[in-house]
This record gives C-alpha cells, sequence and structure tokens, in this order.
C-alpha cells in the first residue's frame, strides 16, 4: 500500500461514494450550525418538506450576532433583523431536533469554541459549518472546513458533501519558539510568507517541533488561519496533548469505546514517504511577535519593523498596499511601534480560549490600560468566561480597565453592536484585517493576545517582549 | 437554480487583488433571512458614502457598467469569510460570471450552487480581458459554457477549463441535492459500515 498523508487517510474514511468523473461524497461525522448561515438552508428543507438527515450530529449555536453585555437575555439588545436570525435558530433548531446551545445556556459560545470544549470534536472526523474559520477543529486531526448556505442545506439533507479531493500541502515549522512568540505569531508568518491565495485548493497538514509543543488551544489557534492562507482545512496529527484534551469530555467517548477510539486515532498520521504536492517549511527560531500593516492578513511583520513602501511589491500587489496603507491611514517607513492604538479586542475563535486569556491577562496584571483606550475581553464560550473568573484572570482585566463581555463573535466581525467607528484604530487578537471587517472605516491589526494585552497598556503597538 | 449556457452581456473591470467577500457584501447585510434582494447592497462600502450615495469613481456606478453581468477581477478573487451571501448579492444584481486568475475555494463552490460561473485563467488572459473591459460601453463579451469559450470584443476567443461535473449541473442548472438523494442506498451502507468501524462517532 502506498504512503498516505493524514488528509489521505481520513477522506479514505468517510468516502461514501465515488462517481466515474471522480466527483465524491464525503460523508460528514459533525455539522455545526450558527444563526447566520443557515436560516436560508433550513427554509429550503421546510419547502423540499425534507427531514435533517442526522440531526444527532448537527450542532447548532448561535454566536455572530448576539449581544456580549449583560441582560442580553432580553430581546430589546438586540436589533429586529439580528432578533429574527437568533429566534429562526431557535425555532430551526427545535423544529429540526438537532442538538442545541441557546444564549440563556452557560455552555454558549462561538461554534468554534463550543464544539472542541464540548467533545464533539474528535480525532478522525469530519466537520463542516457554515462558517469559514471551521479549520480551527483541524487541531484534533479532523477534516474541517467551511462551507456555503446552499453545501449546509445538502449536509442538513444527506449528511454528506459533494467533494473533489484537495491537494496536500506540508507546512513544517522546525526548532522551538523564542520567548513572547506564540500560535498566531506561527500562523500570521505563515500566510506572511505564503501570501492569502498560498494554500488555494490545498488542505494543509501543520508539523515539525513547534506545531507539536503547542497546547490544544494553541494548534486550534494555528488551524482556525488557514483559511487566511487559503486554505479550506488545515490539520495537525493527534498525539497525547490531543488524547489528554478530549478525553473526559461530555461528547467524547468513554470505556471500550474510547479504547477503540484511541486503536483508530492512534493510525492518523502522514506515513513515511507519502507525497505532498507543496511544502513550506520556517525555522521556529526565526519567528518574532508579528502585527499586520494592511488590509489583508498576508500583510505581516515583526512588531520591530516598519510600514513597507508599495514600490517594494510586485504586480496586483503594489496597488493593493497603496489602497491599505492609505485606507489605515499609515505612512511607509513609520515603525510599526510608533502606531497609536484606540481600542484593544481579546476574544473570537482565533483567540478567545483559556489560554489566550491566560497569556493577556500576564501582561495585564498590576497594570492600567492607557487613558481613553477602549478594551474589552470577550471570552470564546461561557465556559470559558466561567474558569477565567474562578482563577481570577476576569478580576485583572477589570482592575485594568478592561471590559468583561459575555460569549460570542463580538467584533471579530462586528455584526453585533461591538462595533469599531469610522479611523478608529484597534489592536484585535481576531483573524481578519479586512477594510469594514470590524466596522465601517475602522482600522484593523492582527496580533497574538500578549500583544494585544501590550497595546492597551502603553497605547500602541508594542512589543510584547519589552513588557515580560 | 437557473441554468448558465451563452451569456453575452458588459464585463465590468475590478483589477483589485484580493477582493474579499466582506467586500463584496459587508456583514450588516448578513443578517437577512432571505437570499434575494443583496444586489443593492453588493460592494456595498465601495459604492456608496456614508449618505448612501453613489462614488462615481466605482466601477458598477459608471454609466457603462451599471448593468454588467461579468466580472474580471483580479487574482483571489472572494477570499475570506465563507458567506453564500457573497454569490447571493452577485447574482441579485445581475452578475452571472466572474473571471480571474484565481478564486478562493469557498467562494468557487459556492458560485456553482447559485448558476454564477466563475472561470479561472492564465495571467495573460485576464489582462487581456481587462483591457477589453475598460472599454466602457463597448466591453460586450461572450461566455459560451458548452464550447468552453470566451469571446472578446475583438472577436478574439480564449478557452477555458472546467470540472465536467460542474459543467453538467450549470448547463442543466440542477439541484445537487436532488442528484445526492439518488445515491441514498450508498449513504446507507457507508452509515452501516460506520457505526461498526467508528461506533463513537
Amino acid at each position: 500500500m502506498s504512503p498516505k498523508t493524514l488528509y489521505d487517510k481520513i477522506w479514505d474514511a468517510h468516502l461514501a461514494h465515488e462517481a466515474e468523473d471522480g466527483t465524491c461524497l464525503l460523508y460528514i461525522d459533525r455539522h455545526l450550525v450558527h444563526e447566520v448561515t443557515s436560516p436560508q438552508a433550513f427554509e429550503g428543507l421546510r419547502m423540499a418538506g425534507r427531514k435533517v438527515h442526522a440531526p444527532d450530529k448537527t450542532i447548532a449555536v448561535p454566536d455572530h450576532n448576539v449581544p456580549t453585555t449583560e441582560g442580553r437575555d432580553d430581546p430589546s439588545q438586540m436589533t429586529e433583523d439580528s432578533r429574527i436570525q437568533v429566534a429562526a435558530l431557535d425555532k430551526n433548531a427545535k423544529d429540526f431536533g438537532v442538538h442545541y446551545y441557546p444564549v440563556s445556556d452557560v455552555r454558549q459560545g462561538i461554534v468554534h469554541i463550543v464544539g472542541p470544549e464540548q467533545g464533539w470534536t474528535l480525532p478522525g472526523m469530519t466537520v463542516v459549518c457554515g462558517d469559514s474559520h471551521t479549520a480551527t477543529h483541524g487541531a484534533f486531526g479532523a477534516l474541517a472546513h467551511g462551507i456555503g448556505t446552499s453545501e449546509v442545506e445538502h449536509v442538513l439533507a444527506t449528511q454528506t458533501l459533494i467533494q473533489k479531493k484537495s491537494k496536500n500541502m506540508k507546512v513544517e515549522i522546525t526548532g522551538k519558539l523564542a520567548p513572547g512568540v506564540t500560535a498566531k505569531d506561527i500562523t500570521l508568518a505563515v500566510i506572511g510568507k505564503t501570501g492569502t491565495a498560498g494554500g488555494t485548493g490545498h488542505v494543509i497538514e501543520y508539523c515539525g517541533e513547534a506545531i507539536q509543543s503547542l497546547s490544544m488551544e494553541g494548534r486550534m489557534t494555528v488551524c482556525n488561519m488557514a483559511i487566511e492562507g487559503g486554505a479550506r482545512a488545515g490539520l495537525i496529527a493527534p498525539d497525547e496533548t490531543t488524547f489528554e484534551y478530549v478525553k473526559g469530555r461530555p461528547h467524547a467517548p468513554k470505556g471500550a469505546q474510547w479504547e477503540a477510539a484511541m486503536d483508530w486515532w492512534k493510525t492518523l498520521y502522514t506515513d513515511e514517504g507519502a507525497h505532498f504536492d507543496k511544502v513550506v517549511t520556517i525555522r521556529g527560531e526565526d519567528i518574532a511577535p508579528v502585527v499586520t500593516w494592511g488590509t489583508s492578513p498576508e500583510d505581516v511583520l515583526p512588531i520591530t519593523e516598519v510600514v513597507p513602501d508599495p514600490s517594494s511589491f510586485t504586480g496586483g500587489k503594489v496597488e493593493a498596499a497603496k489602497r491599505s496603507i492609505e485606507y489605515m491611514g499609515l505612512t511607509p517607513g513609520q515603525k510599526l511601534s510608533d502606531i497609536a492604538i484606540d481600542t484593544v479586542f481579546i476574544g473570537s475563535c482565533t483567540n478567545g480560549r483559556i489560554e489566550d486569556l491566560r497569556a493577556a491577562a500576564a501582561i495585564v496584571k498590576g497594570k492600567k490600560i492607557k487613558e481613553g483606550m477602549r478594551a474589552m475581553v470577550v471570552p470564546g464560550s461561557g465556559l470559558v468566561r466561567a474558569q477565567a473568573e474562578e482563577e481570577g484572570l476576569a478580576d485583572i482585566f477589570k482592575d485594568a480597565g478592561f471590559e468583561w463581555r459575555l460569549a460570542g463573535c463580538s467584533m471579530c466581525l462586528a455584526m453585533n453592536p461591538d462595533q469599531l467607528s469610522e479611523g478608529e484604530r484597534c489592536a484585535s487578537t481576531s483573524n481578519r484585517n479586512f477594510e469594514g471587517r470590524q466596522g465601517y472605516k475602522g482600522r484593523t491589526h492582527l496580533v497574538s493576545p500578549g500583544m494585544a494585552a501590550a497595546a492597551a497598556i502603553t497605547g500602541k503597538l508594542t512589543d510584547v517582549r519589552e513588557m515580560m | 437554480m437557473e441554468k448558465f449556457d451563452k451569456l453575452t452581456g458588459i464585463a465590468a473591470p475590478m483589477p483589485l487583488v484580493n477582493i474579499d467577500t466582506d467586500m463584496i457584501i459587508p456583514k450588516v447585510f448578513l443578517k437577512t433571512i432571505k437570499r434575494e434582494g443583496l444586489g443593492v447592497n453588493l460592494f456595498d462600502e465601495m459604492r456608496y458614502d456614508r449618505q448612501g450615495n453613489e462614488i462615481e469613481d466605482f466601477v458598477l456606478n459608471k454609466p457603462a457598467y451599471r448593468d454588467a453581468q461579468i466580472i474580471v477581477a483580479g487574482d483571489n478573487f472572494g477570499c475570506g469569510s465563507s458567506r453564500e451571501h457573497a454569490p447571493w448579492a452577485l447574482l441579485d444584481f445581475g452578475i452571472r460570471c466572474v473571471i480571474s486568475t484565481s478564486f478562493a475555494d469557498i467562494f468557487y463552490n459556492n458560485c456553482f450552487k447559485n448558476g454564477i460561473l466563475p472561470i479561472v485563467l492564465p495571467q495573460e488572459d485576464v489582462d487581456k480581458l481587462m483591457d477589453d473591459a475598460e472599454r466602457g460601453a463597448n466591453a460586450v463579451v461572450t461566455v459560451d459554457l458548452e464550447a468552453q469559450e470566451i469571446t472578446g470584443p475583438d472577436g478574439g476567443k480564449v478557452t477555458f477549463d472546467i470540472d465536467p461535473f460542474r459543467k453538467h449541473c450549470l448547463l442543466n442548472g440542477l439541484d445537487d441535492i436532488g442528484l445526492t438523494l439518488e445515491k441514498s442506498a450508498s449513504i446507507e451502507a457507508f452509515e452501516e459500515k460506520a457505526a461498526q468501524a467508528r461506533p463513537w462517532v
């Protein structure tokens, strides 16, 4: 038998049908659903008189629209259209009998944080959601990717997806990370190197010592942004760190089933000699704490650098860089560490887990945020929030002047009231610095939680290593 | 889904690289529970000022391109969010075909589910069509899916590749779910086998 990649193995184990022309039906083990990309899909089922094929494998949670302020159970906190969308999910979850975590449930949170936390996401699974950051679940060695609403309807109706196999890409991070360098810096550095289309048509497997040394939280951060590198899915082979995280979660297998699962999970790695269509290698020691300067996640530089000159690029990127720098209100040659910040956002499916909050709190502890700064921490789930409160992190943030919010997507995409105003500049632990992403004409610099915390204290983009 | 066979229409040039789905349809318009009506907000933040007035310079506001049915775009069109609202907005505006050197995977897929044809071409062909598209009211381009051929305003022809299954579905306006349900027996057989092999799932 020819050697296989991890992606090949998961693909083969889920192939429900292959047509003569190579078009495949891939079986889906877990379908995660949120309120923004699902209403039209459920409506489609109703109109065709179809049921949800596997409600037991379907998990719904509202996250994109929900307010993150206290008293949000009061529907008057939401705009009419948001309220309708959340109410539609309430009704669809009930009518179609899928698992549901409503806003009032302490387990509610960002769908990509809730899935792993509850043990829905397991190694070797196929996981989809109408959200591009589904790539997050690849941290478990699960094949996980975002889909459109038509595909959401297709999975609801058939529990399969029509697919052509992607190519294999390996991203190896060798060696060890320097102090102050995190999973967020790894994933941004990779995108900085490969570009936002570097992974198009591929599934990325992240490997190497620096990846293996990451916690599950860090691995989720890395895989989360595979999509920003153009790859629909990122994968990390499961190991003891993975099994340790999964064991005992509410929906993880128990007893004899756990043993059986472990037997299979331990076979989920890329065989020696398996073929990759593309390989990228970065030395862990060469990665610095990074920030984005532009309006594409590929616009990444170490914090010690300066805003680039657009003429240093080639092709269409010259115009794009000019446009970005103008939009961001920056000047070529300006030191990145001189850029003053108005707002700090710590949260999102990229960096809203407990380890992220611990990293930020370690920088903030005993300090105050810069006068006039707006700073908020939005935990990724109600359970992350509860744990952070128990560990005393919430008090550290509140004492420093941060707002301590309820769980949701919040200012990562600003569909709820948490938004930037025109020209407002934000150091954000989220995943996209696109024009208008965090609010109309808002300006986003993507950073790690520690870097965001440092910016909140100093009032400008800051090298976190100076504060450690 | 509406069939796509042959389309003759105005092609609008959008040479910017990395046009993301947040640009195509900003998140404030995702709070709908319908698929229709998004065309008026297509490229909203590039197309209108804060007061809702049209920005004259924006290509789709120029008289020659107001009825464009084709966009010739810079590299990596449709990157970012998986929102199918992006192709819904394009379609609702009247765009049935987008041509670029590359597309983000999820957006590319979403187009086919909505009767929009995304065409990938080499840089030199996109450059030529971008020049054609700059001709305003004369930027009339014909896209023939059956023949896999684009004809420019001067009669110059470019051929393109497309997956045969996707071509078949577009040409016939086929509903994916209906097609898959014809394979229910395979899906059920797979489920039985998987329940044995991986009972914990």
